[in-house]
């Protein structure tokens, strides 16, 4: 398999994974909002409250960094980063 | 004090800026003791941010088109990110979001998740390899990918039906904002609001719009923060309201427990004003089905990742590393407001509330709330009303209306804060709509100088001519805008939906196949494109005019509907027509390289 070739499947692979988080916490997890209302979350509030006004919020945010992160050291990995830097 | 290049400075120069809004904040917070009018300080809090904006716009002139389309693509990645936020926190965001929060609840909050988790899909499924293909505009992405005239020109129109819908609520909102705080009809001021939208993006294109972003990200920060800590810290609910209001947010739940929530009889609400709405939904309790919740959310997702003013915010950045940090950034701006609404929301309720608090008005006598000074003002401004339905002199919770934009326009004066505050709320307002309002103008304009004018019509014009035609098209869009929103047709928020609908229809599987599918192609694109957008607004037609609609996708999610289309048609005429020819195929793998030449050159 040639190098784009084997640096588009690991691109691919870390896309499933950024999309599977994703997923959980911006549609899963909503799936059971009113069961998991019920539970106490992080600082006193309702859980599922505090996912919608903090939580998922701030696991996307974590989430695109490390997405970014990890694509750096693939583009890395092949040889296919940009020259210069920002 | 700035040697040396602009670029290099940035953290300077900003850093100086916001040193000198506090600064005139504290002016005017000294002023307002010395006896200034509350009216006086509106107006100076408008003019002098709106004239520094001005000053941005002018400083930022251009007259090359890399500078004119994308800021010269050398916009650093934080920066880059302060203005995607204030580009993407329209006056909805600002003025609408906590008033949205505090009446519907959970329902409501889809939004924020739903305008957050959008970006995800950006980072992950298209800037960075939008920024490789080197574009100016999304509708050049189609066009280039796909080949073809036609596929550029119904880009275009699917941009500009989307980016349409929205900006006349944005201008709307600048008009609202000018009109309060300057104290002229909202006919004129919807023109005022106008003119300083184009001040900012008339000279520097992309350029100027990108800097004056920056500053009004600044403002509007500030200006939803400073009051959202103050109220917290005045109130004694926690000096860190994020982190601290638990105990408000149940003891919320346990007043809705205690009062109930009555309902009231049609004819007793024919006397409430047009647009105020009662407490009828619990505050933190799940009170909407599973499905509404993520349909609402989803649409959202893919809205944000298909709206071109978002997207070519990333086409400026120096790399494409950087247009993906860039997107981090973006969120993390995003996050700090969009988190602060519930608190607000939160803080506000159980102001009004709550009857052991000093400020709370349920329980007490009607005349003792009629009577009191701020009830009086925002009674007057149509924005709030009580009347006794049930006669026993004593106001019920089903018996106090408030108007959305109240909750962020007059908490701070209900919860005892000086007038200044007030003042700085509407130049944040009017800083969130200008900024997101600026952006998509220039996306329409960009759109149709770019890919209708000189890649279709005229395709050897020079570049002096084509940023003349660029400059005309945004004054005439920015007129056809207000002069819509001067008719007043509907409000803010529901047209901002519309658009996110509109444009997921349209472009959002055309994008992303477009990296991701190398055996898309042309005939797809097409079907895609025309196919979305045509059953996506006739589903919004059908449900308008009294249809019942499927699978519970309502005028807020017809998005969803039009997408499904779009992608199935995309797929299947691209199968049954011949795969992109080879060079197509190799542009594509070379798109998926961060690395190398960008697909369309430096100037093009």
């Amino acid at each position: 398999m040639s190098k784009q070739a084997q640096h588009w499947e690991k691109t691919r692979g870390l896309l499933m994974v950024t999309l599977a988080i994703w997923f959980v916490f911006s549609i899963g997890i909503f799936l059971f909002g009113a069961e998991m209302n019920e539970v106490t979350g992080p600082f006193g509030y309702p859980l599922t409250y505090w996912f919608t006004c903090q939580g998922s919020l701030g696991i996307f945010v974590i989430l695109i960094f490390w997405f970014a992160n990890r694509q750096e050291k693939i583009d890395e990995e092949f040889g296919f980063s940009e020259r210069g830097d920002d | 004090m700035i040697k040396g290049n602009f670029i290099d400075n940035l953290p300077k120069v900003y850093g100086i800026y916001t040193g000198g809004f506090l600064a005139f904040i504290i002016i005017m917070a000294i002023a307002e003791q010395m006896g200034m009018s509350a009216k006086a300080i509106g107006i100076c809090f408008v003019a002098f941010t709106v004239a520094i904006y001005a000053i941005i716009g002018y400083l930022s002139r251009t007259a090359q088109a890399d500078a004119y389309y994308v800021a010269g693509r050398q916009v650093p990645t934080v920066f880059n990110g302060m203005a995607t936020a204030a580009d993407w926190m329209s006056g909805a965001s600002f003025v609408a979001m906590a008033g949205g929060i505090y009446f519907k609840g959970y329902g409501y909050m889809a939004l924020l998740v739903g305008w957050t988790g959008g970006y995800v899909l950006v980072a992950s499924l298209l800037a960075p390899y939008l920024r490789k293909f080197g574009c100016y505009t999304v509708p050049d992405f189609i066009g280039t990918r796909y080949g073809g005239n036609l596929a550029r020109l119904l880009a275009v129109i699917v941009l500009t039906v989307a980016s349409f819908t929205y900006v006349t609520a944005q201008i709307n909102a600048t008009g609202t904002i000018a009109s309060v705080a300057l104290d002229i009809p909202f006919q004129y001021a919807v023109y005022v609001g106008l003119i300083s939208i184009l001040l900012c993006s008339m000279l520097g294109g992309m350029r100027g719009v990108t800097w004056t972003q920056v500053a009004q990200y600044i403002v509007l920060i500030i200006a939803y923060l400073l009051p959202v800590f103050w109220i917290s810290n005045k109130m004694g609910a926690g000096f860190f309201p994020h982190f601290m209001l638990a105990d408000e947010v149940s003891r919320i739940a346990e007043l809705e427990a205690q009062f109930g929530f009555v309902k009231n009889s049609a004819e007793n609400l024919k006397e409430v004003p047009k647009g105020l709405a009662g407490i009828t939904k619990a505050h933190s309790a799940v009170n909407a089905t599973p499905w509404a919740f993520i349909s609402l959310a989803l649409a959202m997702m893919m809205g944000t990742a298909s709206l071109p003013h978002v997207m070519m915010r990333y086409f400026t950045t120096p790399s494409v590393k950087a247009a993906r940090k860039s997107v981090g950034w973006s969120l993390f701006f995003i996050f700090l407001l969009y988190s602060s609404a519930p608190m607000l929301a939160t803080l506000s309720k159980l102001s009004l509330i709550d009857p052991s608090l000093p400020t709370g008005i349920i329980g007490k006598s009607i005349a003792e709330v009629q009577s009191i000074d701020w009830y009086q003002n925002w009674n007057q401004a149509n924005l709030m009303f009580v009347s006794d339905f049930n006669g026993n002199g004593t106001l019920e919770l089903n018996e106090f209306f408030m108007g959305g934009k109240a909750v962020v326009l007059a908490t701070p004066e209900i919860a005892g804060l000086p007038y200044v505050i007030s003042g700085l709320v509407a130049a944040g307002g009017m800083a969130a709509a200008m900024s997101t309002a600026d952006g998509l103008i220039l996306a329409i304009a960009n759109a149709l100088s770019h890919d209708l004018y000189y890649k279709i019509i005229d395709p050897k014009a020079e570049t002096a001519k084509r940023l003349v035609v660029a400059r005309v098209l945004l004054v005439v869009i920015g007129f056809a805008g207000a002069t819509i929103a001067a008719m007043e047709i509907q409000g803010i928020l529901g047209s901002v939906i519309w658009a996110f609908d509109f444009a997921m229809s349209g472009l959002f599987f055309p994008l992303v196949l477009g990296v991701w599918w190398k055996r898309a192609n042309r005939e797809g694109a097409i079907a895609g494109m025309a196919l979305g957008l045509i059953s996506g607004a006739g589903y919004l037609i059908w449900v308008r005019n009294g249809g019942s609609g499927f699978l519970g996708i309502t005028q807020l999610t017809f998005g969803i509907f039009g997408s499904a289309v779009s992608l199935v048609a995309m797929v299947v005429v691209s199968l049954i027509t011949a795969e992109p020819n080879a060079a197509t195929q190799k542009m594509v793998d070379e798109v998926r390289v961060p690395s190398g030449k960008s697909i369309l050159g430096k100037q093009h």
